[in-house]
């Protein structure tokens, strides 16, 4: 269990996978369409809704890593959303070419909203939680700003393939998804950086002190985070081509927190999953499918996820560790037991 | 600028003796709740000459009535920040507990078990924040988002369709109108019920803050946790107090809430507790804790519901920017109250 921190969320996903297969033996049916190649079916509409999810909660984790936060993802979402969607609404072409600019336009948006997350959070000092609660708030009023209150719409084709459409059958937010995640794995896990980052969230003055320079690690991990936002909200609106501004990204933080801890990433910072978040993703995604398949309004899908969440912090807090610990084994006394006090501070 | 440590800083926590050399230098830790009357003067002042009508008995009448819930929230979150803490859970708990109260006051029963029904729902929440802070060391603000979810969820089970008060609910007549001073046409100098609720809520939280061992005790956790511990002042206690606070008051925030509006959603209070943590921030509070005063709150309140009636009145303004506005006096106060504990740390 303490190798592998996200056995629990694979036990709690093969579950949910469970009561849909109890509700409909043929759940998990996987079918080709015979006249376009594409694949539908239940696993592979999961795997489409997991791709937002994933993106921000790969973000989250390198966050959560320093000890940190980002409470503004949901935001940057509507921000990027609402960028892209004014951007084509003025274009009447709808050509691959505006496609890519409001894209990288809405991501450079969201990479400036990330840049003032890291500045004040690693050079002014603030504290995460409170700086991106302010950028949430005013990157929601942004977003409306942005569309003059209105929820624009925009034509686009290859925008809208980007959502929607499929490679072999495959759908090609989950593609991109894998490749971003892939590549930010392999920038954190191939090279020095995900050890610094952790480093950073362990202890930041030791962290100085070995010669690492948290300022720039920091800013980059608050734009990483952003910018996969800013992905996650294109995804979400280019499915429908339409940006709710009030509820584009609502609430995404939540999931994205709760992927991440699912995952077994400590909200005290210091070690991280990236394996696991984007398990928590997958499982965050089958949960919301199970919710509505079960036919519960979709409204209440919040308290269910706070109950997971609790379960989770529960999971994690010393005093129900110690409690199995001390019944698990007395030959390996507080052994698997973390110490470390200082990790309450919000 | 001198003069200013001569004022009577009426809810100052108890301060050690300073030296003539410090009471001539400005006291740091009153600065941003200073900084906030200024701007609450500013902002009268200058929508007193752009849009004129601001001081008048209706104005201040309606800024307090439209604003009680805002009061009683900001009272309720200043506990929890000066121990350290943030509770962002505020805003579901007006929305369960509302939803509920209206739902229950329709279907017949008792307007007072209604109402205390109403404020022990958010009471729980409070119990249940503070039982995961203080006994299984989650954080702060992960353990009240959580309950914020949870209220929510819960509220959206119940009903996601607005629930109306029926009209001659004896809540209602919680926002009855008073007036005090009957002035000329219609600058009356009004109050409700709701208004008295919200200063008596004040009232009791200053006594509490500033005259009981309760209130001694929030500041010494703010100020260090370990410290306190080690003097055997009962944190555990208190802190779980604090979140009990902040829920109750939430849930009497939702009755004032309630019976001025009459409506009841699962969406009432989305934001909410943004608002009342800037309320608190712009009154002064260290978002660290340990230094703050609760009347600062009820200033920092003022100016957001101030603010709100000068960009209704100027109209160039759209509404959509409203929260980053919002946003950018928070921040600014932040970054205030950042220079202030740096320049402590110094001195």
């Amino acid at each position: 269990m303490v190798h592998q921190p996200y056995i629990w969320a694979i036990v709690t996903l093969l579950l949910l996978l469970v009561i849909n297969l109890i509700k409909d033996p043929g759940y998990l049916g996987i079918s080709v369409n015979g006249t376009t190649g594409n694949l539908s079916g239940n696993p592979i509409d999961i795997l489409r809704a997991s791709a937002p999810i994933m993106m921000i909660a790969v973000g989250m984790t390198l966050v959560i890593a320093t000890r940190g936060i980002d409470l503004s993802v949901g935001s940057v979402m509507a921000v990027s959303g609402a960028v892209s969607m004014e951007f084509m609404s003025n274009q009447s072409g709808g050509d691959a070419g505006s496609a890519i600019v409001a894209a990288l336009l809405a991501l450079a948006v969201s990479a400036f909203l990330g840049t003032v997350n890291g500045v004040l959070v690693s050079i002014v000092g603030l504290q995460p939680f409170i700086t991106t609660l302010i950028t949430m708030l005013a990157g929601r009023g942004l977003a409306k700003v942005i569309t003059s209150g209105q929820n624009t719409s925009a034509t686009n084709e290859p925008f809208r393939w980007l959502a929607n459409g499929t490679v072999f059958g495959f759908p090609v937010v989950f593609i991109i998804a894998g490749v971003i995640v892939a590549i930010v794995a392999f920038l954190v896990r191939r090279t020095a950086l995900g050890l610094m980052i952790e480093s950073i969230g362990i202890n930041p003055r030791a962290a100085r002190m070995a010669g690492i320079r948290p300022i720039g690690i920091l800013i980059a991990v608050y734009i990483v985070s952003a910018v996969l936002a800013g992905v996650a909200g294109i995804f979400s609106t280019a499915s429908v081509m339409t940006v709710e501004v009030a509820k584009t990204g609502l609430n995404a933080e939540m999931d994205a927190i709760l992927a991440v801890v699912i995952g077994g990433t400590s909200l005290a910072g210091g070690k991280f999953s990236l394996t696991g978040s984007v398990i928590g993703a997958l499982l965050i995604a089958t949960l919301d499918k199970t919710i509505v398949f079960l036919s519960i309004p979709s409204s209440a899908t919040p308290a269910f996820k706070a109950v997971v969440i609790v379960i989770i912090c529960l999971l994690q807090s010393q005093r129900v560790r110690a409690l199995f610990a001390r019944r698990k084994s007395r030959t390996t006394p507080t052994a698997s037991v973390p110490t470390r006090k200082e990790t309450v501070s919000a | 600028m001198n003069t200013l440590t001569d004022r009577p800083t009426p809810d100052a926590p108890v301060l050690p003796r300073r030296s003539l050399l410090s009471r001539l230098t400005p006291n740091l830790e009153t600065l941003p709740t200073l900084a906030a009357v200024v701007i609450f003067i500013g902002m009268v002042v200058y929508g007193e000459i752009a849009y004129g009508r601001i001081v008048q008995a209706s104005t201040i009448s309606n800024l307090l009535i439209n604003n009680a819930y805002l009061i009683i929230l900001a009272v309720g979150l200043t506990f929890v920040i000066l121990t350290g803490g943030v509770d962002l859970s505020v805003g579901a708990i007006i929305a369960i507990s509302s939803l509920i109260g209206v739902m229950l006051a329709n279907s017949g029963w008792n307007p007072i078990a209604v109402m205390v029904i109403m404020i022990l729902i958010g009471s729980a929440f409070g119990v249940f924040s503070g039982v995961l802070v203080q006994y299984f060391n989650v954080q702060p603000f992960i353990a009240t988002l959580a309950m914020m979810f949870l209220g929510r969820g819960l509220a959206s089970m119940l009903s996601t369709t607005p629930e109306r008060l029926a009209d001659d609910s004896p809540i209602r007549s919680l926002s009855t109108e008073w007036k005090v001073i009957d002035g000329p046409k219609i600058n009356d100098l009004i109050t409700t019920p709701n208004v008295l609720i919200a200063l008596l809520v004040v009232a009791a939280a200053f006594v509490v803050l500033h005259k009981t061992r309760l209130g001694r005790t929030v500041y010494a956790i703010g100020g260090s946790e370990q410290s306190a511990l080690l003097m055997g002042l009962p944190v555990v206690r208190t802190k779980l107090m604090v979140y009990v606070i902040s829920g109750t008051l939430a849930g009497l925030a939702a009755v004032v809430y309630t019976s001025k509006l009459g409506i009841a959603q699962n969406i009432t209070g989305v934001g909410w507790e943004l608002d009342a943590i800037a309320a608190v921030i712009i009154g002064g509070t260290l978002l660290t804790g340990g230094a703050g005063f609760v009347l600062g709150s009820v200033v920092g309140a003022l100016v957001l519901g101030l603010m709100n009636v000068l960009i209704t009145r100027d109209g160039s303004i759209p509404p959509e920017a409203t929260t980053i506005i919002t946003g950018g006096i928070l921040l600014v106060f932040v970054l205030l109250q950042r220079l202030v504990v740096s320049r402590k740390r110094k001195t």
